[in-house]
């Protein structure tokens, strides 16, 4: 190490030939290269701390919000939508439950008039029945006498023309047994 | 180094790998003052204009949906602001504009070495421990300024037993001091390695035999370089933010 630096040393002199030894331990010219690294640095430094870092920052930040504030609206907005659906849910719950309010109502109505409507018919039936059957019987009573007073006669006429001669009460007393029996 | 010259010079070939460092007046004349424009004066300038490009022409928009030069810009103040903030704390942020500057300024230094013919700066001791100085210093000077004397707990590790306690502060003491020059060495021996590794590959390039071999070595190497590169930036910039770390909270 040693004797390179001499020897780097002996020839800074002519610089531009080549120097067997290491540049960087050539100390002449460190006075130049520090100098000129400080002014760098300083410049480098004014750059970024008044200009590009401050910039950066700023963009950044920007962006953050920003983007804070596109989630926080999207979030608004999902917010909304999940109530308005809920909404819409509760909606149509309730026009169903109101439709089936209505269908049960008119399902009672019609039972109740049919109801009535049956009631009646069974009452008007029961009543055509009975004065059917009443008028079966006074024609069955009807008949009957017909038949007894045909019956009479055609048994006096018999008698008669078979030479007898009955009275009129023999005669009823057997009709009479007879269309009873 | 001298002896591979020299045995470069009996094989008629020409071994200059140490020559891209030389530190030359860009406009003639032979001697360097303090106040010379040197090539370092250029490829600096050259990072001073790249760190712009990137950082303030590339942002000039304000987008909020970044273009992809923005992109980048973004992309580098992220990586170090996180860096700054997971590993230096919350605390450190007010740092953040001196490690961006040292980050923004290595990172380009090492990409524009990587130029051919161009003119490595970080390659050089002279920046990097006045770099690995000022961050020493920097950190020296907040540890006490924050926790007074404190700060000298960093090198009392009281988790240890009581006996072992001295022995262990004189080793702290000893790689706290030894950190500037590890600091410094790591960043400047990995660039000017690389590059003179390329040098002397490209030297083999003009035996005809061998050239294949050595575009390929070459194009290899420079791609490891290229890593290192960014590497080297990234290692500079969070060992700053660890030093940085110790002297806002010096317990161990």
């Amino acid at each position: 190490m040693a004797s390179q630096t001499t020897e780097a040393a002996g020839h800074a002199a002519d610089a531009a030939a080549s120097a067997p030894g290491m540049p960087q331990l050539d100390f002449s010219n460190w006075g130049n290269q520090i100098f000129w690294l400080l002014v760098t640095l300083v410049v480098i430094y004014f750059v970024l701390s008044r200009i590009a870092l401050p910039r950066i920052a700023n963009v950044l930040a920007e962006r953050q919000g920003t983007i804070t504030n596109d989630i926080a609206a999207a979030d608004e907005l999902k917010a909304k939508a999940v109530e308005a659906e809920e909404a819409y849910n509760k909606a149509l719950a309730d026009a169903r439950a109101e439709a089936q309010r209505i269908v049960a109502e008119a399902k009672a109505d019609i039972q109740a008039d049919l109801d009535a409507a049956t009631a009646k018919a069974d009452a008007e039936i029961t009543a055509k029945a009975a004065e059917s059957e009443k008028a079966i019987a006074e024609i069955r009573e009807g008949a009957l006498e017909s038949v007894k007073v045909v019956a009479t006669e055609t048994t006096a006429e018999i008698v008669a023309a078979l030479g007898g001669s009955a009275d009129d009460k023999a005669i009823a007393e057997a009709i009479g047994a007879r269309v009873k029996g | 180094m001298a002896s591979e010259a020299h045995g470069a010079e009996e094989g008629g070939l020409v071994f200059h790998p140490m020559d891209q460092f030389i530190v030359k007046p860009l406009f003639g004349g032979d001697t360097i003052q303090w106040y010379t424009v040197t090539n370092v004066t250029l490829w600096m300038a050259l990072a001073v204009v790249a760190v712009i490009a990137m950082m303030v022409i590339g942002t000039r928009r304000r987008a909020m949906v970044p273009s992809r030069s923005q992109s980048i810009g973004e992309l580098a103040y992220g990586f170090v602001y996180k860096m700054v903030e997971d590993v230096a704390g919350k605390d450190a942020i007010k740092f953040f504009p001196y490690i961006m500057t040292l980050f923004m300024f290595i990172v380009m230094a090492n990409f524009l070495g990587l130029l051919p013919m161009s003119f490595a700066t970080t390659s050089h001791f002279a920046v990097t421990v006045v770099l690995a100085l000022a961050v020493f210093l920097t950190v020296t000077i907040v540890g006490f300024v924050k926790n007074g004397a404190g700060f000298l707990g960093l090198f009392w590790v009281s988790s240890a037993p009581l006996a072992l306690r001295p022995i262990l502060a004189l080793i702290e003491v000893i790689s706290y001091f030894v950190r500037p020059v590890s600091h410094s060495i790591r960043l400047a021996g990995n660039i000017m390695a690389g590059h003179a590794v390329l040098k002397v590959f490209a030297g083999f390039a003009a035996i005809a035999v061998v050239s294949p071999l050595s575009v390929v070595a070459i194009t290899a190497m420079y791609g490891l370089e290229v890593l290192v590169a960014f590497i080297q930036a990234y290692v500079f910039t969070i060992l700053t933010c660890v030093y940085l770390k110790d002297a806002l909270h010096p317990s161990h």
